[in-house]
Formats: C-alpha cells, sequence, structure tokens
C-alpha cells in the first residue's frame, strides 16, 4: 500500500492509474463497533468530494461515507454487505468499498498523508 | 468462596423463573381460548375476495395463555417492582386508581365519532385537563391531539414553520443544543429544517455565547430542554428566550424534564412559545413496556392560531369539536380522531388526586431525592458538573478509568443487584455518561438501598474485579445477549418452517 | 401525601447530608421572578373518593357506547375483549414496566412484541412488520414518506375512499417535507379509477381495503400497474377483523400495509389510544420506520430477544432518522397480540364470519326500509347507506332515542353536500338482535318523521 491518503471524517483512498480504493480506517472501525450493514453506490454514481456516498452501520452508529475525491464509481465491493465484519477484520484490504476514476487528481492534495492522520486521530478525545 | 454454578434442571427453569416457548410452539388445530357462537349459514357479499389460505394463528386455550403472559411478566422489570433510574424518563409510580377511572363505563367505552350531545361529559374533561396544563406552564393554549412526546414536539416545531409561512418568512435553520435528546434534531429534519448544533459550555449549559453568534434572519428559532438533559437548570433561559425572539425566531421547549420544576416555575414565565409535556412521565400515566404516550403542547398567543385540529371549545351550548379548519390558520390534522383520551383520564386523576399543593411536593422532592443520590455518591462516582442538580444527577466514567470497566459494563452489575440501570451515553456530551432520575415516589430506605449498593460497586470496579463485571449479569433471565449477530442476520418474525425460527441460510 | 412517601424527619436528614438549608434553596438557578411563591391557583390534593366522584360525574354526563343499541364505524370498530385480556394488561411487569432497552430484564415484553410482529405478518400476508406505531392513520403517512425515500420520488396518489382523517394526517406531513398528494374524490360505489393516474413521479398509491364506504375490492390488478411503474402499492386496513375473512393485502401486492390495530384488544376509549399496524417486505427493512424486535441468543446459547435495527431510530441518527418517533403503543399492542392469541386460527376466522352474517343480514333489513338504499355492492362488517334526507340529523334523532344509528358520512366529509344524506353503519358481534331490531324500527319511524 503506497501513498495512502485520509480524510477528516476517516476514510482512506489509495490511487493507481487515475483509479482510487476508498474504504474507511482502523481507527473508524474501532469507534464504530462490530459493523452489521454497509451500504454502497452505484456504479455510474457521480461522486462529489466531501458528500455522502456510502453508509456503514453498526449495532450502535450509524455513520455516512463522504467522497474523498470527486469523481466516478466504477466499481464496489460486491461481497462486503453479505460479510459486513470484514470492515472491522480487514479495513484497509478485503474491508474496501469503491472505486472511484478521478476527475481531478488535484483533490489528492487536500487530503492527509499517513502522519499527519495519525496525529489528527491523537488529537481527538 | 467459590462461587459454584446454579443447579441444573430437566426443564431449564429455574425456581420461578420460567422458560416459556412461543405461543406458535403451543399450537394445537381447531383450539381456541373464546367461545364464539357457529355462524348461520348464507350468501356472503365480500366481492369474491373471501380469504383462499389459512392464515397460520396458533390455537391455545385460554388456560394456556394466561399462563403464557404470566410467564412473560415475570421476566421483566416494572416500576412496581423497584426503583427504575433512568434519566429525563421520570419512573414515577402509575397509581391504579387512574386505571380504574380510564375504565369507567361512558368514558372507556366513547366511540370517538358518536354526536357531540352525547359526549359533552368527555368533552369537558378535555377542557378540564387543559386548563391545569394551562395553568400550570403559563400559557394560554394547548393543542391535545398528540400521541407521544416525539409527537408533540412535531406539532411544535409545525406550529413554528405554520407561523414563520404565514409571515412570508423562510427561515430554515433551527438551533438544537449538543445535549439535546436524539427526538429534537429528528423532528427538525422531519419539518424540513436544517439542524445547528450548539455546544455546551463548561457548566453543562448551553454556551450562550456561541448560541447568540448562530442567530440570524434565517434562524427559525431554538429548541431547548429545561431543566436540560444534564438536568441543570438553563440559568440563562430567559436571556436566550429574549435574544431569540428579538431575531424574529421561536422557542420551542422541549418538556421531557417537567417534573423538576411543575408547581414551582412556569415555563410560560420564560419566554418558550411552545412546550410539549409528556403526561406519560411528569403526570404518571404508564410507560406500558414503551407506550403509549401522549404529548399535549402549550402554546404562546403567537402560535396559537396554528394549533393542529381537531381541539374542544367552549361556548354558550356546551362543549363543541372543531373537527375542520374552515379557512383557519391551523397547519392540519396530527393523528387519526381526537387525542389520547385515555391518558388524558390516567393524567386528570393524577393531577386531581396530587392538587396545586402536591404537584409542588412532588417537584420538590424529586429535586430533593436526586441531590440526595448526587451528594451520596459523589465521592465514589464522579459527578459531570458541579451541583446542585435538578430532578436526575449526571456522572461520568471518570472514576472507572483504567478499571477495564465500562459505564456498559457497570450497569449490567447493577441487574444482578436487582435494579433496572440508569441512562448510558446520554447525554452525548459527556463521556460514558450515567444520568438518574429516581424521582418523588422513591422511599428514602429505597434510595439508601440503592446508593449502597452503588458505592459497593464502584469500590469493586476500583479494586480490579473487572472481569466479574464483563460476566455480568449472570442472574437475570437471560445473560447479555448478541446484538450484532441479531442486527448482521435480521430474524424478525418466528417461521413456520424452523423449530428455531431461524429461515433457512 | 399518598403517594409521596418522603416524611419531613427524612427530608431534614437529607437535606443535612446534601448541605443545604431548605429544597427551595435547590432551586438557585431559577432566575428569582421566575420562582412561584405558593402553589398555583388550582384545587388542592382529593382522596380516591374524592377523585371518583369528580370524574364520576363527568362520565355520567356521557352514552356510553357499550350501553345503547351501537353501529358506529368509520376507522373504530367495538368489539367483546374477552375478560383475561384486560387482567393481563396490568400486570405490573408490563403496565410499569419501560421500553426495554436492556433485553437481559425485559425478555416477556420483547417475546410478546416478537409474536405480535408475526402475527401481523400472517394476518396481512406480508414479510415483515415492527413493533407497532401511534395509530393507523400516522402508520399511513410514515408508509408514504417511507415510500418516498425507497423510490426516490415524491408524489403519493391517495384514493378519495381513504379515511379523511390517514388522509389528512398524510397531507400535514406532505406540506412539511413539501413532497406532494393527488387525491382522489370519494366514491360510495368504490369504483374509483387508479391505475390511469400512475407516472414515471409515483411513489405509491394508497388503498383502503374494505375502504372508507365498507367497499371490498381486489387491488392485485392496480399493484402490477404500480409495480411496472416502479411504484409500490400502499394498502390500508382500518378493521383488521376483516383479515380473518378477506383476502389479505399481500395476496394481492401490496408492498407496505398499514393498518389500525384497536378493534382487536383495545377499548373505544374516545379516539385513543390505539394502535397502529405496519408491514412490508423484508427487502425494505431498512426504511421502515418504528422499532424492531429481532431474535438472537444470550452468553449461555439461550435464545432470547433484543430490539434491532436501531441504527433507523432517532436516538442514534437524529437528524437522518427514518422518522422522529420514540415509542410505540406497547401495552396497546400487548392487548391486541393476547386477543389474537385467545381467539387464535379458529376464533379468528369464526369472529370474522359472524360481523360478516351480521351485516349480511342488516344490510337486507335496512334496504328494505321504504327510501333507504345501501349503497355497496361488497362489504365486510361495515357499509353505506342513503337515506331520504340529512344522515346527521337522523344520527341525532336517534341518539335522543338512545340508539346509536351510525356516522353520518357529512361528519368527516363536511364539503360533500352530495353525501349529507349517507350513513356508515357498522355491526359486530356486539349487536344483538334486539339492538338490530331497534335499529330498523327507529330508523323507519326517523327517516320517515
Amino acid at each position: 500500500m503506497s501513498g495512502l491518503k485520509y480524510t477528516k471524517e476517516h476514510e482512506w483512498i489509495s490511487v493507481e492509474g487515475g483509479v482510487g480504493t476508498v474504504g474507511i480506517t482502523p481507527f473508524a472501525q474501532e469507534q464504530l463497533g462490530d459493523v452489521v450493514f454497509v451500504e454502497l453506490p452505484e456504479v455510474g454514481r457521480k461522486a462529489e468530494q466531501g458528500k455522502e456516498i456510502a453508509v456503514v452501520e453498526s449495532v450502535k452508529a450509524a455513520s455516512e461515507i463522504y467522497a474523498p475525491v470527486s469523481g466516478e464509481v466504477v466499481e464496489v465491493n460486491k461481497g462486503l454487505p453479505d460479510t459486513p465484519a470484514t470492515v472491522n477484520s480487514d479495513p484497509l484490504g478485503n474491508g474496501w468499498f469503491f472505486k472511484i476514476r478521478l476527475a481531478d487528481a488535484g483533490q489528492l492534495a487536500k487530503l492527509m498523508d499517513e502522519a499527519t492522520y495519525k496525529s489528527f486521530c491523537e488529537g481527538l478525545h | 468462596m467459590v462461587d459454584q454454578p446454579p443447579p441444573q434442571t430437566f426443564t431449564g427453569n429455574r425456581g420461578l423463573v420460567i422458560e416459556e416457548p412461543l405461543i406458535f410452539e403451543q399450537d394445537m388445530a381447531g383450539r381456541t381460548g373464546v367461545d364464539l357462537p357457529e355462524p348461520a349459514k348464507g350468501k356472503d357479499r365480500l366481492g369474491g375476495l373471501r380469504r383462499k389460505t389459512a392464515i397460520g394463528l396458533p390455537g391455545l386455550a385460554e388456560p394456556q395463555v394466561v399462563r403464557h403472559y404470566t410467564r412473560l411478566s415475570q421476566k421483566n422489570y416494572a416500576i412496581d417492582m423497584g426503583i427504575y433510574p433512568l434519566g429525563s424518563c421520570t419512573m414515577k409510580h402509575n397509581p391504579r386508581l387512574n386505571e380504574k377511572m380510564a375504565r369507567l363505563p361512558g368514558l372507556g367505552d366513547l366511540h370517538p365519532l358518536q354526536p357531540i350531545s352525547t359526549v359533552q361529559g368527555a368533552l369537558e374533561l378535555i377542557d378540564r385537563l387543559a386548563h391545569w396544563l394551562k395553568t400550570l406552564t403559563g400559557m394560554p393554549a394547548v393543542a391535545m391531539s398528540p400521541g407521544a412526546g416525539a409527537h408533540g414536539e412535531l406539532c411544535g416545531v409545525m406550529a413554528i414553520r405554520a407561523a414563520l409561512d404565514h409571515r412570508g418568512e423562510k427561515r430554515h435553520r433551527i438551533l438544537v443544543p449538543e445535549s439535546a435528546h436524539g427526538t429534537n434534531p429528528a423532528t427538525a429534519a422531519a419539518c424540513g429544517f436544517e439542524v445547528e448544533p450548539i455546544p455546551a459550555d463548561h457548566r453543562g449549559r448551553v454556551d450562550f455565547a456561541a448560541m447568540q453568534a448562530k442567530l440570524g434572519p434565517d434562524v427559525a428559532g431554538i429548541m431547548i430542554t429545561n431543566p436540560n438533559t444534564c438536568g441543570l437548570f438553563e440559568n440563562d433561559f430567559a436571556r436566550i428566550a429574549e435574544a431569540v425572539h428579538k431575531a424574529g425566531g421561536f422557542v420551542y421547549g422541549d418538556g421531557a424534564n417537567f417534573n423538576a420544576i411543575v408547581g414551582r416555575v412556569r415555563p410560560g414565565d420564560l419566554g418558550v412559545d411552545c412546550m410539549h409535556i409528556n403526561l406519560h412521565k411528569t403526570f404518571s400515566t404508564p410507560h406500558g413496556g414503551g407506550g403509549p404516550g401522549s404529548g399535549p403542547v402549550v402554546l404562546s398567543a403567537a402560535l396559537a392560531p396554528f394549533a393542529p385540529i381537531p381541539y374542544v371549545v367552549h361556548g354558550a351550548e356546551g362543549f363543541r369539536l372543531v373537527e375542520h379548519d374552515d379557512g383557519g390558520a391551523s397547519f392540519g390534522r396530527l393523528k387519526g380522531f381526537h387525542g389520547q383520551m385515555g391518558m388524558f383520564i390516567r393524567a386528570l386523576a393524577y393531577m386531581l388526586s396530587h392538587g396545586a399543593d402536591g404537584l409542588r411536593q412532588a417537584s420538590g422532592d424529586a429535586v430533593l431525592n436526586a441531590n440526595y443520590l448526587m451528594a451520596s455518591l459523589a465521592d465514589e462516582i464522579t459527578p459531570a458538573f458541579d451541583g446542585p442538580c435538578m430532578h436526575e444527577a449526571l456522572f461520568d466514567d471518570r472514576f472507572l478509568k483504567d478499571t477495564g470497566v465500562t459505564t456498559l459494563d457497570f450497569a449490567k452489575a447493577m441487574i444482578d443487584e436487582g435494579f433496572h440501570p440508569m441512562t448510558m451515553y446520554f447525554p452525548l456530551v459527556v463521556h460514558g455518561a450515567l444520568l438518574m432520575e429516581p424521582t418523588e415516589t422513591e422511599s428514602k430506605d429505597s434510595l439508601d438501598q440503592f446508593i449502597g449498593a452503588l458505592r459497593d460497586l464502584a469500590r469493586r470496579a476500583k479494586s480490579g474485579e473487572a472481569a466479574a463485571f464483563h460476566e455480568a449479569p449472570r442472574l437475570a433471565p437471560r445473560r447479555r445477549l448478541d446484538e450484532t449477530t441479531a442486527a448482521r442476520r435480521p430474524v424478525l418474525r418466528w417461521h413456520p418452517n424452523n423449530a428455531q425460527g431461524r429461515a433457512a441460510e | 401525601m399518598r403517594y409521596l412517601p418522603l416524611t419531613e424527619v427524612e427530608r431534614r436528614a437529607m437535606l443535612a447530608r446534601i448541605g443545604a438549608p431548605s429544597i427551595e434553596s435547590l432551586y438557585r438557578d431559577v432566575p428569582e421572578f421566575a420562582r412561584l411563591p405558593e402553589p398555583v391557583d388550582l384545587p388542592p390534593h382529593q382522596g380516591e373518593l374524592g377523585v371518583e366522584r369528580e370524574i364520576g360525574a363527568l362520565a355520567a354526563k356521557n352514552m356510553g357506547s357499550a350501553a345503547v343499541p351501537s353501529f358506529l364505524g368509520a376507522g373504530a370498530y367495538r368489539h367483546h375483549v374477552p375478560a383475561a385480556v384486560d387482567h393481563l394488561i396490568q400486570r405490573g411487569e408490563f403496565l410499569t414496566s419501560y421500553t426495554p432497552y436492556q433485553p437481559e430484564i425485559t425478555q416477556g415484553t420483547l417475546q410478546y412484541l416478537f409474536e405480535f410482529q408475526t402475527q401481523i405478518c400472517l394476518i396481512t400476508g406480508m414479510e415483515v412488520a415492527n413493533a407497532s406505531m401511534y395509530d393507523g392513520a400516522t402508520a399511513t403517512a410514515e408508509a408514504v414518506m417511507m415510500a418516498n425515500r425507497v423510490t426516490r420520488r415524491k408524489r403519493a396518489v391517495l384514493s378519495g375512499n381513504l379515511h379523511p382523517h390517514y388522509r389528512e394526517v398524510t397531507a400535514t406531513h406532505a406540506r412539511f417535507l413539501d413532497f406532494h398528494l393527488e387525491l382522489g374524490a370519494p366514491d360510495p360505489a368504490g369504483a374509483e379509477d387508479l391505475i390511469s393516474r400512475i407516472n414515471a413521479d409515483t411513489s405509491c398509491v394508497v388503498v383502503q381495503n374494505p375502504d372508507f364506504f365498507g367497499n371490498l375490492r381486489d387491488w392485485r390488478a392496480l399493484g402490477e400497474a404500480c409495480h411496472k411503474a416502479g411504484a409500490l402499492l400502499v394498502v390500508v386496513v382500518t378493521e383488521p377483523v376483516s383479515l380473518g375473512l378477506v383476502e389479505p393485502p399481500g395476496a394481492m401486492g401490496a408492498d407496505i400495509v398499514t393498518a389500525e390495530g384497536q378493534p382487536i384488544g383495545n377499548a373505544l376509549s374516545f379516539g385513543g389510544p390505539y394502535v397502529g399496524l405496519f408491514a412490508t417486505r423484508e427487502k425494505y427493512v431498512r426504511q421502515m420506520p418504528g422499532r424492531l424486535v429481532g431474535e438472537t441468543s444470550d452468553a449461555d446459547g439461550k435464545r432470547g430477544w433484543v430490539l434491532t435495527l436501531s441504527t433507523r431510530e432517532q436516538h442514534i441518527r437524529r437528524e437522518k432518522a427514518t422518522s422522529n418517533i420514540c415509542t410505540n403503543s406497547g401495552l396497546c399492542a400487548l392487548a391486541f397480540t393476547i386477543h389474537l392469541t385467545l381467539l387464535g386460527e379458529a376464533g379468528f376466522t369464526r369472529l370474522a364470519e359472524l360481523n360478516h352474517r351480521a351485516a349480511v343480514g342488516l344490510a337486507e333489513r335496512l334496504d328494505a326500509i321504504p327510501g333507504c338504499r345501501i349503497v355497496n355492492a361488497s362489504f365486510f362488517n361495515e357499509f353505506t347507506v342513503a337515506l331520504p334526507k340529512p344522515a346527521a340529523d337522523v344520527v341525532e334523532a336517534m341518539a335522543r332515542r338512545r340508539i346509536l344509528a351510525g356516522v353520518p358520512v357529512s361528519r368527516l366529509h363536511p364539503d360533500r353536500p352530495e353525501l349529507a344524506n349517507h350513513l356508515l353503519v357498522a355491526v359486530t358481534e356486539c349487536a344483538s338482535e334486539a339492538d338490530q331490531d331497534a335499529l330498523v324500527a327507529g330508523l323507519k319511524e326517523t327517516v320517515h318523521g
């Protein structure tokens, strides 16, 4: 995993060949507790940076997932809705949510790198 | 002393706690608990829509049915059994006189659409209750029809929106304190508003400066609970109301905590434009395992014209029910028929029993009991804010730091001691919140026992007994239940093709 | 005061522990001007006897529908509730318990709600049901809002024969949430065409069966037309006893069923508290409002129940909740489920048959009265009679004879002069032969008097 970028809403994105894979971070899945449900966007959906794109639910909380960048959803993790526990066990790997073709690679500059995200999380209560 | 596991039994029963299967697992075809005459034969006029298949309802006789529900009831905790210290729920004693009154012939058997001339006493009862509610709150009008607290919130916020629409003003934001109950922002959103959260200050009250900074011509008003969900009186309430009014907005009061001040303070004097009252909290109508409630809403003169239909009016010829708006400004109907009459009767019986003097004594005792809890626990369990509190005492989980015991574990251990836990993790503004409301109907003996048990639990948590807390409860009819699997693979009904009730996977 | 256990001695000891001089001092955060110096201007406390007298006096001014021949329906129906029901719901463990948020000590409530949810699925023919709502009207408004969410559309078509209160409550929500309702005109003959009103913006079509005037209809074709257009079919049932005899909405292609549960287990109580029933397809369960009970197991592997899918609800989702609802109608749902359990398959179907038989017989007799005509071709236990004069006047005259003859349609449709002579008559197993004779004789005289 080279050069993961992070958002303040605890999403991660890994870009390769203009397509970014998106999921939620280990910190996020720990805050949520056991994930019971995920709602993925439809393939072809146009996403806008910072706007809602998916939903993740645990027993005690429900959270929107916001698109880290603008673009078009080209693939979703079809198996995830049947095995939501994967978000907890492998959030950076098999727990990915969707892949998005970036409309503007420049938007990545607004996101945090690993070190910045780590200190961001430490700063939260 | 070694903890022996309890003995196994053939039946799975444990003394008086009986394992009871589902009614569907006790079915015998043709059996029934009701004797009905044989219907005469004849042509039907069902338009060819007679049912073609069996329904699948189980058949049990009356003795089995009585036993079934009796056994189920024995697995429930209840106010009749012990202290139920849920914050902001006001779990006070439910007087049985109220049940008798609600069932009187001439009240319980009234059809809502009987001719008005045949229900004058019913309308008078609603009017009398309305009078008590208006007098206690210092407000000129009241909408009686909302069916629950959250429904009353909807009524109040809809009235505000209707008033703004009438003025021709488009204000699309509502201010809601972060400590607010979840129904507040949900209600605001249900009326088409955007929610603007307001933080609490270090004293647990609404941050006045932060609130004022958010006021503007696009703010419809504020939804504010007083006393608030931290159990504290909002000292600045009148100032807040004044500021909101000056900015052209309205003040919605969430009356969930009215029990702290009933008979001592009138919300109308503090500047509310509307306030819902939970009859099932302050006025003792029973919680019934989750309802029914009743949420009448007192209204200011500014909002009264927009009140929902129907409402009772008193004229020279007696009482009338206004059921249609006829060119008026009412925002519409909120519920079928006229409101929760069964709860009106119970609440009026409660008010008549207490009287003005008794209600004042009740709120004072409620506040006394909560402060007694706070003072008796403060050295073992960390209070969230400096006292005094109102009718409920708020603690946080600082006392559990580094013990490996969470607020949840602590609550589950209370169950083994014979208590229903207090409210946990609410309000959100405090970490690991424990919110306790004893109410005025707890005796000092009951409180002393409760205090003793909590102090003991706190000491045990701090002396490294975390493992025991994680195992709790051990003595309840069920241990901790797997809520994750329940949500991941929901089984929401019994299925005939699987004895365990789970559809084949 | 009998409900307040603290004595003066105890209060003083408690104040000493707190370190406060008086109860009044605990109110120091209340601004001086807002503190009432003495009790408000309302009567002082009373013993039970005094309260019984006062409320009894109010009751005595009413004509209880159990005391006279009574044929009132229009969304609330009087059936005989077995004595065991009222005894069981008054057990303190049911009456004075709270929402089952601590499942280990509320398995009683959770199990009966699970059984209730199952019974609703069985009688409506649907896949999943919630643990009840405030009443049929608010449940119907919630169903329309759910259909809007599911289809992402904003236009709902409501049958003109939907109970007016249900239409009005839905309209209130539509006004504030900015979705549109297309309303049909009431049609006592029950022949309105709804299929032609479906278009690509339609989220749902809402019909009632039996409808407000009593008509029964097969809504299968409408269901198919809805689904073809990507819309949902919502079927409302205001008299659930009809489900003992009539094809259920689930068999007609309904996507959501809402109903008023009052007729089973619950008193008329002048309109409330009642209990809303709500059922839908499993695929829509996450969009369904209200509480849900699900089966699971505990740490010892024993079967148990919990509230589940709670993240739809206000206490977690806050402004993004599916609804702001915080309660169900617990005790009314309990009364419903106990009554239905006592009836069972044999009792429930027989009860429905008895109701229909009585209605068929009474309809024939009323139709034979000169000047009176039964409007419906089909009905369950309620039908519409066209009288030769305004129904409201007839009902008043009958009330003076101590007979509650029915509900004039004009009470709920005051703006429809063409319906002023129409009377809704409901007959259940509670109406004896003598009651029916009194109605027929009384009407004969009144309509021609």
